[in-house]
C-alpha cells in the first residue's frame, strides 16, 4: 500500500504528461478576461435591437425567428384550445391481426415474374439516383386492392421471393416479404430457412423486436442456439414489472436460464438483493433515527451499494444475524473490505457519528491501538469525510495519518489544519516555509504563538 | 440563410436546394390550405433545409407538435403528418385521426415519412384501422443533411448500434442511397477506398446500384476524386477520448444538436447602458454554431488552450475598428464607417458570446476532476498500466460518478489494451453492477458485443504496434500553432484521421501490417467515368476526398480533417460525411439499454 503510494508520487513527479496544464507564465486564459474587457469597452454605437436585415433575428431562446421549430410553437400558441378534450380512448386492436393482415404493399407488382429487373417500382428508385420524381400519385386505396403476395404458394417460390427481396437490400421490401412468410409458413420451416439467410434473419429479429413479439423472438433465438441472447432478452423483461413481488418471482424464474457463468452469478445476486430489499422495506420504521432523518425514497430496486449504505445508516448496530444488518449484507454478497469500508465511512460520517468512524479504523488493529489502518488511502478518507462536512477537529486526525509530507501539507492547508502544517514544517526543519505560513495566520492567534515558539527554539537545526 | 454551405470547395448548397425543391413538390401535391403536424425530432434537421417562410408560401398555415389526443382545430383543408417511421408515432397518429370530428369540415390526411416509408408502420396504421383515411402516403428522402460547408450528416442516431450490435444493415442501405443521390448531383466518384465490414458492404451496394442503373450515364463532371468509407469500429478509441478542441468541448459539455447549443444563461445576460440589470433569464441560451459566423469558423477547430489568445486578438481588431470613427472626418469617410457598422456590431456580439462560452468551458477544464480524468485517458492512450485495475476508475465508482463516464473510461482501457484480463474485466463489471444496479448487465453485454469491452484473447496486445506505426501519440503536440493533427487531443492523433492522412500520402500499401490488425477488410474500387468526364487537373490543384464515417464521427476528428485540408502541402481537401455526429457520451448512451434509468 505504502509502496504503491510512493510509486504514485514518483509517477507524478516524473510524469511526462502535461495533461492540459495551464502554465502560469503562458496563461491563455488571463487573455479571456482581456477580451471580455474589450467587449465591454466597445459600446454599441447603435442600439443592438434594431439589427440590420442581414443579421438573422433570433428570439431569446436562440431559435432564429422564422425557423421551423420556432414557428411550430408560434403557430400552435395562437391556437390554444381552452376546451381540451380528454384523449380519445385507445382503440383495442385484435392482437392476432398482425398475422392475419395482408401486406399493404402491392408487392406482387414488384415481383411480377421472376426476372431481376422486375423489382420495378422500388428498383426505379433504387437505381435512379437523380432526384426522385414524384411517383406515388396513386392513392393508397388502389394499392390495397392490388393483388398481394398470395400467388407465391410453393415454398420454393416464397424463398425465391425472399432472396430477391434481400438482394435488393431494401429493408422495407424484405420486411414485407417476411411478414408474408411468417403468416404462411410454419415456424419450424421459417426458422430453418432463415438460418441460411443471415440478412433476412436480422431483419426478422428486428421486426419481432419492433412489434414486441417477445414470445416468437425467444423461440427463434432458442432455435438458433443463441441461448445467452435469449436469456438476456428474457431477463430484460423484469424492467417492465412494477410490482416488487412479481418482479422478484420473475427474477427467480430467470435463475434457470442459460446465462454465461459470470452473468448467472449477477442475476442470482440481483434476485437475492430484491428479495432482501422487500424484507428490509417492511421493517417497521419506529426508531428515532427514522424520525430524525426521514427516508427520501424506498429502498426497493436500488443498487446493492446504495442498499448497504441504507443499512449502515439506519441499521448499523444490528447483529449479523438480521437481514438488514450491514455485516450480513457484506457476507451475503461477498463485498470486499474496501467497498464495505467506503460505504460505512460515508454513512456514519453523514450521521456525524464520529466514534463509529473512529472505530472503523481501530477495531481491526490488534497489535496496538496507536496506529490507524485503512484499506483506503487516508487522502481518500479525508475526502469522504470532508464531503460529509466533517469538522476540522475530526479531519485533522486523518490528515495527520497521510504518509507523504507534501501531500499532508497540501491537504492540511486545504482543510485548515494549522497544527499539522506547522508540525510538518517543523519536522522538515523548513524555517522559510514556517515564516511564510506565519504571515497567513491571524495576529495574536495560538498558531502564530506556536510558530514563534518554534522559530525561537534553539534546539532545532533549521535547514534554511 | 445558408450561404455558408457554398463557401467550401464543394457547393453543398446544391444538395440543400434539391431537398427544398422536393419539399415544395410534395406540399403542392396537397392542394389547398394545410397544417403540418410535426414529429418533434424532425424540426431540427428540417430547420437546416427550410424556414417557415418556405412552408408558408405553399399554404402551410398552422404547425403543431405531434401528441396524443385530438388535433387542435385549424381551418385548413389538409393535415399533413411529418414523421419518422416509428411504430409508437403511428399509434399517436391513429389516435389523432380517430378523434377527428367527422361531421364538421372533413379534412384530408397525408403522411410524409422521413427519410423512408416503412412497411411496418403502414401495417400498424392498418391494424389501427386508419390507413384508408390517408389520401397520400409518401416519403421524403432526407439522407444526407448539409450541416456546414464541408459537413454532411444523416443524423441517424441508432446507426452504430444497429450495425455493430444488432447486425441490422438498414442504415447502410440508406447510406448507399444517400451516396447515390450525392453522385447524381456531384458526379460519379471515380475512386472508392474503404476499411471495415460496413464499408465493404456500402461499397458493394453502391457498385451494384450503379450497375443495375445502366440506363443513363451520369454526365456531370466529378467534383469528388475519392470516396473513403471508414467503419467506426476500425477506430473505437477516438470517440472515447475527451475532445479538446473548442467545438469538441462545447459538444462534450453542453451537447450540440442540429447545429445548436443550449447554454446556461447567467453569462449571457445583456446589460444595457443605464439600465438596471434585470432579472436573470432562466431559460437556457440557445446559439447556432456554424461557419457562417466568421469568428466561430476561425476558432472552432483550435485546441481550447489556443482559444484565449485568438479571442483576445480578435478583441483588439474590433476595438481598433471601432476607434476608427474618430479618424473619420469627411462625409465620405463617415459614410464608409457607418456602412461597416452592421458587420462590426455582429462581430462584437459574436465575440461577446464566444468569450462567455470560453469562460464557461474554462471553469470546467481547469477543475481537478477534468484534469484527473484527462490524465488517466492519456495514460491509457500511451499504454501506461492498461493491464491492471485503475485506481482512478475505482475511486470514480466509489463516488458514484455518472455511469457513462465510468463506461467510457473502462472501454478506453479495454481498447488500448486490446481487451482486459478476465480478472480485471470481472472486477470492473462487479463494481459497476453493485454500484449502479444489476440491470446494467444488459448494457455491459452490449458494450461487449460492440467490441468496446472485451476479454483479452491469447494473442498479444497489438495496440502499441498500431500506436507506434501510425504515430498516434505525439510527445510534443503544439496546441497553439499545430503542425500535426494530434493537437486536437493534446497529444493523441485520431486513428481514423491518421488512416485518411496515410491514404493520401504515401498510401495504404505502406501500412499493410497495421491495416491487417484493424478489424474488417480494406479495399479499393474504381468506377468507370464516361469518356470526356475525366478531369484535367490544373497544376497544383487540390484533390477532393469525401470521407464517410459509418457509425459516427466526433467534432475533434472533423477538426483534424479540416486541419489536413488547410495544410499547405497536403494537396487534398476533405469533405466529411457521417451517419451521426457524436461524442463519447452520446455514443455510449446509444449503446445502453434503458439509459434513462441510469442513476446519476
Amino acid at each position: 500500500m505504502m509502496k504503491n503510494k510512493a510509486d504514485e508520487e514518483d509517477y507524478w513527479n516524473s510524469s511526462k504528461f502535461k495533461a492540459f496544464t495551464f502554465d502560469d507564465e503562458d496563461d491563455e486564459f488571463s487573455r479571456l478576461k482581456e477580451s471580455k474587457r474589450a467587449v465591454n469597452s466597445i459600446r454599441p454605437l447603435v442600439d443592438e435591437d434594431d439589427d440590420e436585415e442581414e443579421v438573422e433575428k433570433v428570439s431569446w431562446s436562440g431559435e432564429p425567428v422564422g425557423s421551423i421549430s420556432w414557428s411550430v410553437n408560434e403557430t400552435a400558441a395562437s391556437n390554444q384550445r381552452t376546451d381540451r378534450e380528454p384523449a380519445f380512448p385507445k382503440i383495442n386492436t385484435d392482437t392476432t391481426s398482425i398475422s392475419k393482415s395482408h401486406s399493404g404493399y402491392s408487392l406482387s407488382a414488384l415481383f411480377k415474374g421472376e426476372t431481376h429487373r422486375s423489382l420495378s417500382d422500388s428498383s426505379v428508385r433504387l437505381y435512379a439516383p437523380e432526384l426522385r420524381k414524384p411517383k406515388s400519385e396513386y392513392k393508397v386505396t388502389t394499392r390495397l386492392t392490388a393483388v398481394s403476395l398470395e400467388k407465391f404458394r410453393s415454398l420454393q417460390d416464397k424463398l425465391l421471393l425472399l432472396d430477391y427481396a434481400v438482394s435488393a437490400h431494401d429493408g422495407n421490401v424484405i420486411t414485407a416479404v417476411l411478414i408474408y412468410l411468417k403468416r404462411t409458413l410454419s415456424k419450424e420451416v421459417l426458422f430453418r430457412e432463415l438460418t441460411d439467410r443471415q440478412t433476412a434473419l436480422r431483419h426478422f429479429i428486428h421486426y419481432l423486436t419492433e412489434s414486441k413479439d417477445q414470445r416468437l423472438l425467444l423461440e427463434l433465438l432458442r432455435a438458433l442456439g443463441r441461448t445467452e441472447d435469449m436469456a438476456l432478452l428474457q431477463y430484460k423483461e423484469h424492467l417492465g414489472i412494477a410490482d416488487e413481488n412479481k418482479r422478484r418471482d420473475f427474477l427467480k424464474s430467470c435463475l434457470s436460464l442459460p446465462f454465461s457463468p459470470e452473468d448467472s452469478v449477477h442475476v442470482e445476486d440481483h434476485y437475492t438483493l430484491l428479495e432482501r430489499q422487500i424484507i428490509i422495506e417492511v421493517i417497521p420504521r419506529k426508531q428515532e433515527i427514522f424520525q430524525k432523518f426521514p427516508r427520501k425514497a424506498s429502498i426497493l430496486n436500488m443498487p446493492l451499494i446504495t442498499t448497504l449504505y441504507y443499512c449502515c445508516f439506519y441499521h448499523y448496530t444490528e447483529s449479523e444475524g438480521t437481514y438488514s444488518s450491514p455485516l450480513n449484507i457484506r457476507q451475503t454478497f461477498k463485498l470486499s473490505e474496501k467497498q464495505f469500508f467506503v460505504t460505512a465511512l460515508a454513512a456514519r460520517a453523514k450521521l456525524k457519528a464520529w466514534p463509529d468512524v473512529d472505530a472503523l479504523f481501530t477495531s481491526r488493529n490488534w497489535l496496538g491501538f496507536t496506529r490507524k489502518k485503512s484499506p483506503l488511502s487516508f487522502q481518500r478518507v479525508v475526502d469522504v469525510l470532508h464531503k460529509n462536512s466533517a469538522p476540522t477537529q475530526v479531519l485533522q486526525d486523518y490528515v495527520a495519518l497521510v504518509d507523504d509530507a507534501e501531500l499532508r501539507i497540501t491537504l492540511a492547508q486545504k482543510h485548515k489544519c494549522h497544527d499539522i502544517v506547522i508540525n510538518t514544517y517543523r519536522d522538515l526543519k523548513d524555517r522559510q516555509q514556517l515564516l511564510g505560513y506565519r504571515a497567513k495566520m491571524a495576529r495574536g492567534s495560538a498558531e502564530e504563538r506556536k510558530i514563534n515558539e518554534l522559530l525561537n527554539n534553539s534546539q532545532i537545526r533549521w535547514k534554511n | 440563410m445558408a450561404a455558408h454551405l457554398s463557401y467550401g470547395r464543394v457547393n453543398l448548397n446544391i444538395l440543400r436546394e434539391a431537398a427544398r425543391k422536393e419539399l415544395r413538390e410534395f406540399l403542392d401535391k396537397c392542394a389547398g390550405s394545410k397544417a403540418i403536424v410535426w414529429d418533434e425530432y424532425l424540426t431540427g434537421p428540417f430547420g437546416l433545409i427550410a424556414q417557415y417562410s418556405l412552408l408558408k408560401e405553399h399554404e402551410v398555415e398552422k404547425m403543431f407538435t405531434l401528441k396524443s389526443g385530438r388535433l387542435p382545430s385549424a381551418d385548413v383543408k389538409n393535415i399533413i403528418f411529418f414523421v419518422r417511421p416509428r411504430l409508437e408515432l403511428m399509434d399517436i397518429i391513429a389516435e389523432n385521426v380517430f378523434s377527428e370530428d367527422k361531421m364538421h369540415s372533413p379534412r384530408d390526411f397525408h403522411i410524409l415519412f422521413v427519410p423512408r416509408r416503412s412497411m411496418l408502420c403502414e401495417q400498424r396504421l392498418k391494424e389501427q384501422g386508419v390507413l384508408a383515411s390517408f389520401i397520400n402516403i409518401d416519403e421524403y428522402i432526407l439522407d444526407l443533411i448539409p450541416y456546414d460547408g464541408d459537413l454532411l450528416s444523416m443524423e441517424y442516431e441508432s446507426a452504430f448500434r444497429e450495425c455493430y450490435l444488432e447486425n441490422d444493415q438498414t442504415s447502410l442501405y440508406h447510406t448507399a442511397k444517400g451516396l447515390m443521390t450525392l453522385q447524381a448531383l456531384y458526379g460519379t466518384i471515380p475512386q472508392i477506398y474503404g476499411k471495415g465490414e460496413c464499408a465493404r458492404h456500402v461499397a458493394n451496394m453502391m457498385l451494384r446500384m450503379k450497375r443495375e442503373f445502366a440506363g443513363s450515364q451520369n454526365q456531370i463532371l466529378p467534383v469528388f476524386d475519392t470516396l473513403l468509407l471508414l467503419d467506426r469500429n476500425v477506430d473505437l478509441l477516438t470517440p472515447l477520448a475527451t475532445q479538446l478542441t473548442y467545438e469538441g468541448l462545447i459538444d462534450e459539455i453542453y451537447g450540440i444538436t442540429n447545429g445548436y447549443v443550449k447554454l446556461p444563461p447567467e453569462k449571457f445576460a445583456q446589460k444595457k447602458q443605464g439600465e438596471a440589470s434585470k432579472d436573470l433569464p432562466t431559460e437556457p441560451k440557445k446559439l447556432q454554431l456554424n461557419s457562417a459566423e466568421e469568428l466561430y469558423a476561425e476558432i472552432r477547430d483550435k485546441n481550447f488552450n489556443a482559444v484565449g489568445a485568438a479571442l483576445s486578438k480578435k478583441a483588439k481588431i474590433i476595438s481598433a475598428a471601432f476607434e476608427e470613427r474618430h479618424n473619420a472626418k469627411t462625409v465620405g469617410e463617415i459614410k464608409q464607417f457607418v456602412s461597416q457598422l452592421p458587420h462590426m456590431q455582429a462581430a462584437r456580439s459574436s465575440l461577446a458570446n464566444h468569450t462567455s462560452i470560453a469562460e464557461l468551458i474554462k471553469d470546467i477544464t481547469t477543475s481537478e476532476a477534468f484534469f484527473d480524468n484527462l490524465t488517466v485517458e492519456q495514460e491509457f492512450m500511451t499504454g501506461v498500466d492498461t493491464d491492471k485495475v485503475n485506481t482512478y476508475i475505482e475511486d470514480c465508482v466509489a463516488q458514484k460518478d455518472p455511469l457513462i463516464k465510468i463506461l467510457r473510461l473502462v472501454s478506453m482501457q479495454s481498447v488500448c489494451n486490446n481487451g482486459l484480463k478476465q480478472k480485471v474485466l470481472d472486477y470492473y463489471k462487479r463494481e459497476i453492477l453493485q454500484t449502479y444496479g444489476y440491470e446494467h448487465i444488459l448494457t455491459l453485454n452490449n458494450l461487449e458485443k460492440a467490441g468496446l469491452l472485451k476479454l483479452q484473447s491469447s494473442s498479444r496486445n497489438n495496440y502499441p504496434t498500431i500506436r507506434k506505426t501510425l504515430k498516434l501519440w505525439m510527445e510534443d503536440a503544439n496546441e497553439q500553432n499545430p503542425n500535426d493533427i494530434s493537437y486536437v487531443y493534446s497529444g493523441y492523433a485520431p486513428l481514423s484521421v491518421r488512416l485518411t492522412q496515410v491514404l493520401a500520402r504515401p498510401g495504404w500499401r505502406s501500412i499493410e501490417e497495421v491495416l491487417k490488425m484493424l478489424p474488417g477488410p480494406h479495399f479499393e474500387e474504381r468506377q468507370q467515368l464516361p469518356a470526356g468526364l475525366h478531369k484535367k487537373r490544373q497544376q497544383g490543384e487540390n484533390r477532393t476526398t469525401l470521407v464517410f464515417f459509418l457509425g459516427g464521427v466526433s467534432y475533434a476528428e472533423i477538426a483534424a480533417l479540416r486541419f489536413l485540408s488547410q495544410m499547405e502541402d497536403s494537396g487534398m481537401e476533405y469533405i466529411i460525411a457521417t451517419t451521426k455526429l457524436l461524442n463519447g457520451t452520446t455514443w455510449i448512451k446509444s449503446l445502453m439499454d434503458r439509459p434513462e434509468s441510469q442513476s446519476s
